[in-house]
């Protein structure tokens, strides 16, 4: 008993003290990772390159608000978090901060005044930014950027979470090392594994979290880096692994997508739409190549071979009817019409095209509701229409993001590239929970889909959610 | 007291196809352009979302996507005798409103005009004498030539990602393309449209009488596109709501699906809604245009807005209204046919020929705006004029335009327009009906065209515009000649019933009926200062910083739907700005 107490008397001893460095014991600021001369001056443009590298204004921005001026909501696990003004305003900006404290902000997650940043600020990402993008953000945000006085709504989680001291024991178990990348000596993989561990921080939505929440892996090496993640409940595709629907993107599709938000397979969804519209769209030519390449490489690495893309039916009408279009070779919407050409027909589109009356609820819901984009193949058109047949957001292991689009629609993001914001029209007028659940159920089990069934209160929990967020508005 | 914005490098007035196309072609050089647009602003979603905008209550009878004549309407008389009265109700034409214009609403059919259409005058007179050409037709060339417009052509169907078949590519004639048509540089961006089954039974019917069936050039796409400013189609599902309706798929190509996004991320372009121009103001020596008054509709104050370059680009009634109020060019004279300001107004001549078969199914739900398939064996440059005793020619066609349940039914003529009889002719023909149509020129006469109207005024207190306009006989045996080619295509088809409505012999314009939205005329383009009101450029001859563009510029109409030639000319037009105008401002011609 008496040594039981010790022990215990030992332990909480040792608590205190731990809690007493913890809380008291100064923060240590990771230093440059390179030295550069005092007067270094970054070229002309690296600046702002680096920030849309980095992407700071998707978060950094609140919604049709100043640039950097802070106050977007970030809805976390934690709870909202709003994004901070990081404009050169010395009283509610950054305008204060040394490089050393700037950089520290990146790095370590530390506020000028020693205070820990929630991990909302990807700084487990950012600790890779080499010291020229460091100093080129630094040089740009103080001096690119307007001061814009704005304190917005301060994040204010509830406890435990409150204490942000707590976050130093996190970050002792959660953050990697700083400046470490992957890098097989190749120019271009290496400038994609640093854009895409570091600057482009894709593991921070794109990656599992382990159990102390951190990222499951920081770099290549990493069996969980880049495998697929969650983030406002809608998953994070993984782009790598037997699940990963890039592996059956060819090279170009993968940068269109990239550049523009959309190629012939897939179109940009949820949080990723502002990373193209932000970020994305602005990278140079030759660092997409990279990030492809770096991609490709991961996904090359496992030891499934990559399959191959599916055969295109560039011209869908014509393939539909059978025939060549010409005059007298049958004719679209009628019982002369030809066959679905040389294609294999699979059951879900026999089920589409056949389109009994007494069809179940789902394939007639699809009928009345989707297919004029997207087609009884479930290919939709290049470029406009996303597949749906192995859409990794159909597919996902979360339905969040498919009973979301299905409810309120979506939109590509205008970029130099392609400038149209085409809208995908939302449906939560039209349908109920039920018919949403019917629906989202049928896209997750037809063509080669397969994915667990939606039910009605999944559907009925998401428009719950965005009705709250909306009257909260 | 009106307020004044800060000045432009260009104004535009109206952001349908022209305006967007001028638009974007000028910003592109750098200069501060903005457009004022009357209605409101318009995107596919949600605008045209589906289901809502397949609502034909609401849009195809009641004209959700057209301009109110309360807001604006013209007066209609037939002859220099009669009273005008306003066209209080839509009908005969449907002028559109709002960002996109007639551009949303159209149904998709975009033809280049023969060339011999642009040098008509000339081709006449040269073919077949000038004393063929009745007293009263005052039919022009253009001034500039189809090889001239023939790259800009070509740039527009690009823009629009056109759906069809060349019928000739530089001179050599492609098997199943109408073997009539100008030589053209290249072939459609995207293949033809499938055919409905109507138009299948028509070629085949046309093919075994000799004639040459080509498929209709469609702006429904038939497969996704993407044009030189990035903008994206997608391929058209056949759903049958196009004319009267914003496309909820994508698939038409309007300024919203092939230009305004790509507009509008450009910093230097700008545009206002609800912001209807009611005149274009002149310098002093009114050699140049300083501006345009407009009407700020939420604000309800009047606008001065100052630009070095002035663009007409509203619909074509508009622009003739706009120049007659502002002092652009001498007010036509139909006395002494002196005047250009006005002068020419045309529209189209149309007829067909229905067929009812009690044992084919149609299934007219199954329809694209611009599907079918086409003759031109009667069209402008086949007939000899002097023989036949008409200056024109038709297209000759088939193909399902039009899916809507309650505009599209076909009906035996004498079935009652409601009761039982008519639910049982419903009932036994809905799906069983088809037609067989002819679109054909429309010339100009002496005293068709628009002045200010002596009586009636607008909101804003200015003139109406007045028309006055009539049918021709010259027009009205062009017509019964189509019908002599068409009802005989149509007995080899063996229907049940069949049924035929050409203009007949002292047929009056009847503004009731809708027949087409092809206004054409009153601003017209030539080479000489007394007889056009712009240039070849389609510039004012009076005041150079003033260019009016659009279908306001046919000296008579074609025999085709207006949209492609209003698109080459739009690009023909921004690229002599572009490259001879701004680097030197001045009369072109």
């Amino acid at each position: 008993m008496i040594t039981f107490l010790r022990i215990l008397t030992g332990l909480v001893l040792l608590g205190l003290l731990v809690l007493a460095a913890i809380l008291f014991v100064p923060v240590q600021r990771t230093p440059a990772l390179a030295a550069l001369p005092e007067d270094y001056t970054p070229p002309e443009g690296a600046g702002e390159y680096a920030m849309r590298l980095a992407d700071c204004e998707a978060c950094h921005t609140a919604e049709g608000g100043t640039p950097f001026a802070g106050g977007r909501k970030i809805e976390s696990p934690l709870g909202t978090i709003y994004s901070t003004n990081i404009t050169p305003d010395e009283e509610t900006g950054i305008g204060r901060y040394s490089l050393d404290e700037f950089r520290a902000a990146l790095y370590d997650g530390i506020r000028q005044d020693g205070a820990h940043l929630y991990p909302a600020m990807p700084y487990a990402n950012y600790r890779k930014l080499s010291e020229e993008d460091v100093r080129a953000l630094y040089a740009f945000f103080m001096e690119e950027v307007e001061p814009v006085s704005n304190s917005g709504p301060q994040t204010a989680l509830p406890f435990p979470f409150s204490q942000r001291w707590g976050i130093r024991t996190w970050k002792w178990a959660a953050l990697g090392e700083p400046g470490e990348l992957s890098s097989t000596g190749d120019a271009l993989y290496d400038r994609g594994a640093y854009l895409v561990e570091g600057p482009g921080h894709c593991g921070a939505c794109h990656s599992p979290r382990n159990l102390v929440m951190g990222e499951a892996g920081y770099t290549a090496a990493d069996g969980d880096f880049l495998m697929g993640g969650e983030i406002d409940g809608w998953t994070a595709p993984p782009l790598r692994g037997p699940d990963s629907a890039i592996r059956r993107w060819s090279a170009d599709d993968l940068k269109l997508f990239l550049a523009s938000g959309r190629n012939n397979h897939a179109g940009v969804n949820g949080e990723m739409q502002l990373v193209v519209r932000d970020s994305l769209q602005f990278y140079s030519s030759e660092d997409l190549d990279a990030v492809v390449a770096y991609l490709r490489a991961l996904a090359d690495s496992e030891e499934e071979p990559r399959p191959a893309d599916p055969p295109r039916t560039l011209d869908r009408l014509r393939d539909e009817i059978g025939g060549t279009g010409a005059v007298a070779t049958g004719a679209v919407g009628t019982d002369t019409g030809g066959t679905a050409g040389t294609r294999e027909v699979g059951e879900t589109e026999a089920v589409l095209t056949a389109a009994e009356p007494g069809m179940a609820l789902g394939p007639r819901l699809y009928l009345d509701n989707c297919n004029a984009c997207h087609f009884v193949d479930g290919l939709g058109a290049d470029q406009v229409f996303p597949e749906l047949d192995s859409n990794s957001l159909v597919n996902a292991p979360s339905a969040a993001g498919l009973i979301d689009t299905i409810l309120h629609g979506a939109e590509l993001p205008s970029t130099s590239l392609r400038p149209y914001s085409l809208r995908m029209p939302g449906f939560a007028q039209r349908l109920t929970d039920e018919e949403v659940a019917e629906l989202a159920t049928f896209l997750r089990s037809a063509w080669s889909n397969g994915a667990e069934a939606v039910t009605t209160a999944d559907v009925t929990a998401r428009r719950d959610q965005a009705e709250e967020r909306a009257a909260a508005e | 007291m009106a307020r004044t914005e800060a000045k432009k490098d260009v104004v535009i007035v109206g952001l349908g196809w022209t305006g967007s196309i001028l638009g974007i072609e000028l910003a592109r050089e750098g200069l501060e352009v903005l457009a004022l647009e009357r209605g409101p602003d318009r995107y596919t979603v949600p605008d045209f979302r589906y289901p809502d905008v397949i609502d034909e209550l609401k849009f195809g009878i009641r004209f959700g996507f057209m301009q109110k004549p309360r807001n604006s309407t013209v007066t209609i008389r037939r002859d220099l005798q009669e009273t005008a009265l306003p066209y209080r109700q839509l009908g005969s034409f449907l002028p559109g409103d709002g960002v996109g214009g007639a551009g949303i609403h159209w149904n998709g059919q975009n033809w280049r005009a023969m060339e011999n259409e642009f040098t008509l005058r000339s081709y006449v007179e040269q073919n077949f004498g000038a004393e063929i050409i009745p007293e009263d037709m005052t039919i022009q060339d253009w001034g500039v030539t189809y090889a001239e417009l023939e790259p800009f052509f070509d740039r527009f169907e690009h823009v629009l990602g056109i759906s069809g078949q060349a019928g000739n590519v530089n001179g050599q004639i492609i098997e199943g393309g109408n073997p009539f048509e100008a030589p053209r540089s290249r072939d459609f961006p995207l293949p033809p449209l499938p055919n409905t089954y109507d138009s299948v039974l028509f070629a085949e019917a046309a093919r075994a009488m000799g004639y040459h069936p080509f498929p209709r050039p469609a702006a429904n796409a038939s497969a996704a596109w993407t044009n030189e400013y990035g903008m994206q189609l997608g391929p058209c599902n056949f759903c049958g709501f196009c004319e009267r309706y914003g496309c909820l798929n994508y698939s038409k190509a309007s300024p919203q699906t092939c230009i305004l996004d790509a507009l509008r991320r450009m910093p230097n372009f700008s545009y206002r809604t609800n912001s209807e121009v009611l005149r274009v103001d002149l310098a002093e020596d009114r050699q140049t245009a300083t501006g345009v008054t407009y009407w700020d509709e939420e604000a309800q104050e009047e606008v001065f807005q100052p630009a070095d370059i002035v663009l007409l680009c509203a619909y074509q009634l508009h622009n003739v209204h706009l120049m007659l109020l502002s002092g652009i060019g001498e007010p036509y004279n139909p006395v002494t046919g002196e005047g250009v300001t006005g002068k020419n107004y045309a529209y189209q001549m149309n007829g067909g020929t229905t067929l009812f078969f009690k044992d084919k199914h149609f299934n007219p739900f199954v329809a694209s705006g611009a599907n079918g398939l086409s003759i031109d064996d009667f069209a402008i440059n086949q007939i000899d004029f002097a023989a036949e005793g008409f200056i024109g020619g038709s297209y000759i066609t088939a193909g399902v335009a039009n899916g809507q349940p309650i505009r599209g039914i076909g009906l035996p003529r004498g079935t009652p327009s409601w009761g039982e009889e008519w639910k049982t002719a419903v009932a036994d023909w809905y799906g069983h009906s088809m037609s067989i149509g002819s679109h054909g020129s429309n010339m100009a006469y002496r005293d068709c065209y628009l002045d200010l109207d002596p009586t009636y005024t607008d909101r804003h207190g200015r003139p109406l515009m007045r028309m006055t306009f009539n049918w021709k006989p010259n027009d009205i045996r062009m017509t019964q000649f189509m019908r002599s080619k068409i009802e005989p295509i149509a007995e080899s088809m063996n229907p049940d019933i069949w049924q035929s409505s050409y203009k007949a012999e002292g047929a009056q314009y009847d503004v009731r009926p809708y027949q087409t939205t092809h206004n054409v005329g009153g601003a017209i383009m030539g080479d000489d200062p007394n007889t056009s009101a712009v240039n070849r450029y389609l510039q004012a001859w009076g005041q150079h910083n003033v260019f009016s563009i659009g279908a306001s510029a046919f000296p008579q109409n074609i025999q085709y739907n207006p949209t492609g030639v209003v698109g080459a000319l739009a690009y023909w037009a921004a690229e002599a700005i572009r490259k001879d105008y701004l680097p030197n401002p001045r009369p072109l011609v």
